[in-house]
């Protein structure tokens, strides 16, 4: 009896959460995981149009147009997590320094976070505009004003394996600020007499920064690079918004299973397709989590 | 320090979830409305069947709207009984709208009657049973006496009729800039393509640098079907569907190769920009040349410009006598909630009072050939005219000729031709996608 009251009432209390994630997440990631082995046939032309089983991951993996989606993938995380990281500790570092009406900043820099991706991407669209000179909209008319028209760019529309570094200048511009927000929490968790003690003996500003404030930074840094990074991986509304539903040169998996699902009609690849990015979003989240539990139980 | 801090990042992350899900778009979305389960037929009730009436669209803006708007008041007055409920979805073309609609058919939730583009885009409605045959309205409403028997056939599915028509819209015309076509002295209409690209070497230097205007990616896979149906006339062209034309034959060949050289005289475009666009080139004397559907005539009302002054239009060079169709319809599904009622609305939007009020708001012309034309601009007579006697052929980008699976393959192959300008890939796609593809 007495064990039972120790553990009966919290069981009872998680019981609801754990039915609702075990149905809705864990029992649909294994649908969607099903889905994606099936063996499929056209009703009409009796085509085979899925293979079944593990030939369907190859088969698309090994296509020309995955492939380009996956590197387009991959540019573009790398990119927008470099982006944010850089800019979000630039001004974090500023908004620590004190500046005068710190709060109007931090609000500034935070807000394009409000913007849903959809709305920014619909602006975005036009200001990524590749037309030039006396026809540019956006940032090359900006370029053109300025009389500095060799900066024109054709932006993701460059028929360039780097073209979705572009797509990321948005991407970018929504998260700096959160990015900024996370690492300011962490200066600010710091506590002064480091600063002070720091100085006392000698410590130079940046020597202070690199060697004293810095490496306490480091686990929010490793959150802000989870965050970030599988936002970026499973991005699909802010592409959508920009470069329309069939841009080649813009396709990342997310925007090919959309296709794959809707005009396409075929659930069995994009399933195949969803999964592949479940497991690339856990090659990054699930490391991550282990070194954070592990790191715990030690200093716990 | 235990777990608790790795729940409260786990609790962070699915915050971060959530937030981002929030920030995807929202559809609009409509109560596909509790109609009552009237089986009677429309025709034996005066006034309607009653109920309500949920008609789904992708016609939420511009001059659609108004169309929509304008059958709306005459189908009030028509079937007094009935409440029309309006499900439009708007953005992305109609592409938003298609894939609300394909999920709410797959969960057997269909509103009383959908739009869809009159041809083999319906043809995935129809391989998985989702909507049924409409030949008895077809032929209540007066069969090929009154719609053209070209359209009919393109329309039937194994001598079945599942769409009513209610517009057409001409797809192979080319719009042009008269003052800047006067400042080049291009007086004459070129007869083939070679001719067109040579007034734009002309245009060129007269001092236009871009003398056509493109747009994003479906308005280029417009432009290449114009190109195709000039090089390969119209039997072939209706061929490389059906299969009789190879995709990788010597014509194809040339007009991808002229596909090619039109896109070097062109603008930069983005994949994501809508026709607009490229028209507003044409109106703001940017660019002498626009192809583009007629739904352009209400782009140039809508800023004033006057036709022969302003500017003017041919049919693509090469393709004169045939009209590259593409035709909104309306289909019944299958469990629709309120057939009766949505027979009123097939009835009304096959009806020669309902198409000419629809076309007059649109700017397209009636699928019917009993509509007498002098009530319309001129450029619709002109257009009502060339449906009636031309060759008809069907619009690749706009569902008339290939099914939405095609279309996107064909699309994505054409915007990464736009990229990398590499024919012998662009020929290599299209070949896959018809192989993919065709029943």
């Amino acid at each position: 009896m007495r064990k039972i009251r120790t553990w009966l009432p919290g069981l009872l209390l998680v019981l609801p959460s754990i039915i609702l994630i075990g149905v809705f997440v864990y029992g649909l990631i294994g649908q969607t995981i099903n889905t994606s082995l099936l063996r499929t046939q056209d009703f009409v032309t009796d085509k085979i149009t899925n293979p079944g089983g593990i030939a369907n991951y190859t088969a698309l993996l090994g296509s020309d147009r995955y492939q380009h989606a996956l590197w387009n993938l991959l540019v573009l995380t790398v990119v927008f997590i470099v982006g944010t990281m850089i800019f979000g500790l630039l001004w974090a570092i500023l908004l620590e320094r004190g500046v005068f009406a710190e709060g109007i900043f931090r609000s500034i820099y935070l807000f394009p976070m409000a913007v849903s991706f959809i709305a920014a991407g619909v602006v975005w669209r036009w200001l990524l505009s590749p037309a030039r000179d006396d026809q540019a909209v956006g940032l090359n008319q900006l370029f053109v004003q300025l009389g500095v028209p060799g900066l024109q760019s054709d932006w993701w529309s460059a028929n360039s394996r780097m073209s979705m570094a572009a797509m990321a200048i948005p991407a970018i511009w929504q998260l700096s600020g959160y990015v900024m927000a996370l690492f300011l929490a962490g200066f600010r968790g710091i506590s002064a007499d480091q600063r002070e003690a720091a100085r006392v003996d000698g410590a130079t500003e940046f020597q202070l920064y690199r060697h004293v404030l810095f490496p306490q930074l480091s686990p929010v840094a490793l959150s802000a690079l989870i965050i970030v990074g599988h936002m970026s991986m499973k991005m699909f509304d802010l592409i959508y918004a920009i470069a329309g539903p069939n841009s080649y040169q813009a396709e990342v998996p997310a925007t090919l299973m959309w296709i794959q699902l809707f005009p396409q009609g075929d659930p069995v690849a994009a399933a195949t397709n969803a999964v592949i990015i479940l497991v690339i979003v856990a090659i990054l989240v699930v490391p991550y989590l282990v070194h954070t539990h592990r790191t715990e139980q030690r200093d716990g | 320090m235990d777990r608790r801090s790795l729940f409260i990042s786990l609790g962070a992350a699915a915050v971060v979830a959530g937030l981002s899900a929030c920030s995807s778009g929202t559809q609009t979305t409509g109560d596909p409305g509790a109609g009552s389960s009237d089986e009677q037929n429309a025709s034996s009730k005066p006034g309607g069947a009653g109920g309500d009436v949920g008609v789904f669209t992708w016609w939420a803006d511009g001059s659609e709207k108004l169309g929509l708007e304008a059958l709306q008041g005459v189908f009030k007055s028509e079937f007094p009984n009935d409440t029309f409920v309006n499900l439009a979805v708007a953005g992305g073309a109609g592409s938003n709208a298609k894939a609300k609609l394909a999920a709410d058919l797959a969960n057997n939730n269909p509103p009383d009657s959908f739009q869809g583009h009159a041809g083999a885009e319906l043809l995935d409605y129809i391989s998985k049973g989702q909507i049924v045959a409409v030949n008895d309205i077809i032929d209540a409403l007066g069969g090929t006496g009154v719609f053209p028997e070209s359209l009919l056939s393109k329309l039937t599915v194994k001598e079945s009729i599942y769409s009513v028509p209610s517009n057409i819209h001409r797809a192979n015309v080319v719009w042009t800039n008269t003052q800047l076509l006067a400042k080049a002295k291009i007086t004459d209409t070129p007869a083939n393509i070679a001719a067109w690209i040579a007034d734009m070497d002309k245009l060129r230097s007269a001092g236009v640098a871009t003398p056509l205007a493109v747009s994003g990616s479906w308005t280029q896979v417009q432009l290449l079907e114009t190109v195709l149906l000039s090089d390969l006339g119209t039997e072939a062209y209706t061929g490389l569907f059906s299969g009789e034309t190879t995709w990788d034959g010597p014509e194809v060949t040339k007009a991808v190769d002229n596909f090619g050289k039109l896109l070097s005289y062109a603008n930069k475009a983005s994949d994501g920009d809508d026709w607009p666009v490229a028209t507003d080139m044409v109106i703001d004397g940017k660019a002498a040349y626009n192809v583009m559907g007629d739904w352009a005539v209400a782009q140039f009302a809508d800023k004033k410009k006057e036709e022969g002054k302003d500017w003017g239009w041919f049919p693509v060079p090469g393709t004169d006598g045939t009209f590259d169709f593409l035709a909104d319809s309306f289909t019944l599904p299958k469990g629709a909630k309120n057939p009766g009622g949505a027979k009123d609305w097939l009835t009304l939007v096959g009806g020669a009072a309902g198409q000419k009020a629809f076309s007059l708001a649109k700017g397209s012309i009636p699928a019917r050939i009993d509509v007498p034309a002098d009530e319309f601009p001129a450029y619709q007579q002109k257009a009502m005219e060339s449906f009636k006697s031309d060759k008809i052929a069907s619009s690749i980008a706009h569902g008339a000729a290939v099914n939405q699976a095609w279309l996107s393959d064909i699309t994505t192959a054409v915007s990464k031709f736009y990229g990398g300008k590499d024919a012998a890939a662009l020929i290599k796609d299209l070949t896959a996608a018809a192989e993919k593809n065709r029943g």
